[in-house]
């Protein structure tokens, strides 16, 4: 018998395996789909303080072994995230979540994550600041070491539960943000969310998705996110969780040996709704057939 | 509810210059309502690809597609025997109940497949329908003689005049005892449906989709009643609750 448990900030997870924010809802689809107890946890949608119906459509387009997406945070606001997701969401998911939250000021960030914080289902606080669709917030606060680390050290300040960073690829250099998170008292760093990028149409001969740009994602953003999780991995001592392409188990195990404790899944859940049950089924044989024992043991073993 | 899985290419044939009817066979217990959708897995393309259903009974489903990209050209090219990942039974689909005794169909260019379903499903409640099928020129219409072999009075329109009444289908809607809408099509054309009627509708949309079963928001759209996933709560919508 292999063994699949990881520790995430103290959070022991059956598995690595976690549904990326905006990716998943807040489970329900999926739970209609399979069981989602299986997972190691989830990600639930971006929660932002006002409810925000997000940018105009069309939203999507599609790339080369991937997508672009420029949703926009569209979520019910956090009060209503408490009232009725998460309530909801109890009755399917028994296990601690992840809660995805987004903002437009240092305030939004730190009122938001005070009041997740006090939820028992949630086990982890990821503050994305680096959400690239959205203006005037989001990754404008995750493209500098100074504003990184003032969001990680005001949301630190009224929080109880880890906290981890949800930084951008869209930067010069993510190592040294990366560390200015965790010297602002980080739990965790979790990377990477998309890559800015444009698709046009040639009919119209203009972008594809209103918002002019969205963020890629998929397959193809694998390498990238390997590269920038190897490289972090080697700057800080708080645990990773990697993401950006993950797709299959053998994905998982690379993304691990590059240096994350946990992973994300994101793309995959929507071009096939049972790709992160799939990924969770095939770990302990891919494990069997890579000689490993215990999933803990591979964390950044490819340094 | 959702369903993922095979299925079987049974034919796959061009009714006009570019629009072709695909028959594929498989589990198609997911399919309650005219008007759904199935999400298509396609060799070397990353998303799926969403058509709706035209038409289905226990073991096969039709879908008429038109090639507007590499996507739909793939799909073109595939032969009897390919066996494709399907996720079926997406999206709500037409409510047949609340449509009166005497209903219209009314289907624009590559809207008019779902409305075959809906027209069949509306004749099997025991109510007069009829169909309204608007294209641009007599070179692009496909399935006037089956909407007329299933008992539907089945009209024509063509923008250029080159078939049928000239003009768009609500110059022919406004010569017709209706008792409700139901219509798929270009949205100027369920604007101007909307507009023009008096009755009440429901209709369906189309927008880009990332995962077609309610988890991305990709497809969002603003509604009276909230805001709606065109892919989830969607693709129908009724009269009152749209907002242009």
């Amino acid at each position: 018998m292999v063994n699949t448990k990881v520790n995430l900030c103290g959070l022991l997870l059956d598995n690595p395996v976690i549904p990326a924010s905006g990716t998943f809802g807040y489970g329900y689809e999926f739970n209609e789909l399979y069981d989602i107890n299986i997972l190691g946890s989830f990600s639930f949608k971006g929660t932002t303080r006002e409810p925000r119906f997000g940018n105009p459509t069309p939203r999507i387009a599609e790339c080369a072994s991937g997508m672009l997406n420029a949703v926009g945070l569209q979520n019910p606001g956090v009060e209503k995230v408490i009232s009725e997701e998460l309530p909801r969401l109890k009755e399917c998911f028994h296990k601690p979540v992840v809660a995805n939250v987004s903002g437009f000021s240092l305030d939004e960030y730190v009122e938001v994550c005070a009041k997740l914080d006090k939820e028992e289902q949630v086990g982890i606080l990821e503050v994305n600041i680096s959400c690239p669709n959205v203006h005037g917030g989001g990754m404008s606060f995750g493209t500098s070491c100074e504003s990184a680390a003032e969001v990680t050290k005001a949301v630190k300040a009224v929080t109880t539960k880890p906290v981890v960073i949800k930084l951008s690829p869209n930067v010069t250099d993510i190592v040294s943000i990366a560390k200015a998170c965790e010297e602002a008292g980080a739990d965790g760093i979790s990377m990477i969310n998309t890559l800015m990028g444009m698709r046009i149409d040639l009919r119209t001969k203009k972008p594809i998705i209103k918002n002019k740009t969205g963020g890629y994602s998929g397959p193809a953003i694998l390498p990238v996110a390997l590269r920038m999780v190897y490289s972090v991995f080697e700057a800080v001592r708080i645990p990773i969780i990697g993401m950006g392409g993950i797709s299959t188990a053998e994905d998982v195990i690379e993304m691990m040996l590059a240096g994350a404790t946990a992973v994300e899944v994101g793309a995959a859940n929507l071009i096939d709704p049972f790709a992160s049950k799939r990924i969770v089924e095939d770990l302990p044989a891919v494990m069997q057939k890579y000689g490993i024992n215990n999933l803990t043991d591979i964390i950044g073993g490819a340094h | 509810m959702t369903k993922q899985g095979i299925f079987t290419i049974l034919e796959n044939t061009k009714l006009t210059d570019n629009v072709y009817k695909m028959i594929l066979s498989g589990d198609t217990s997911a399919i309650t309502a005219p008007g759904q959708f199935i999400n298509i897995q396609l060799d070397g393309f990353y998303l799926r690809r969403p058509i709706s259903v035209c038409d289905w009974n226990e073991s096969t489903v039709t879908i008429i597609y038109k090639v507007v990209g590499k996507g739909t050209a793939y799909m073109a090219t595939l032969t009897a025997g390919k066996e494709l990942d399907i996720l079926s039974g997406l999206g709500n689909g037409f409510d047949t109940c609340a449509s009166g005794e005497n209903p219209v169909v009314i289907g624009g260019g590559v809207g008019v497949p779902p409305m075959f379903g809906v027209a069949k499903a509306l004749l099997k409640e025991g109510k007069k329908v009829t169909a309204i099928l608007g294209f641009n020129t007599k070179d692009e219409i496909f399935y006037e003689e089956e909407f007329k072999a299933i008992g539907c009075e089945t009209v024509v329109t063509t923008v250029d005049g080159s078939y049928g009444i000239k003009g768009f289908v609500t110059d022919a809607l406004k010569d017709i005892d209706c008792s409700y809408t139901c219509a798929c099509g270009p949205e100027p054309m369920l604007k101007a449906i909307y507009n023009t009627s008096t009755v009440s509708g429901q209709y369906s949309f189309e927008e880009r989709m990332g995962c077609g079963f309610g988890a991305c928001m990709g497809c969002s759209c603003k509604t009276k009643y909230g805001n709606k996933r065109i892919c989830k709560d969607g693709p129908v919508l009724v009269k009152e609750e749209i907002i242009w």
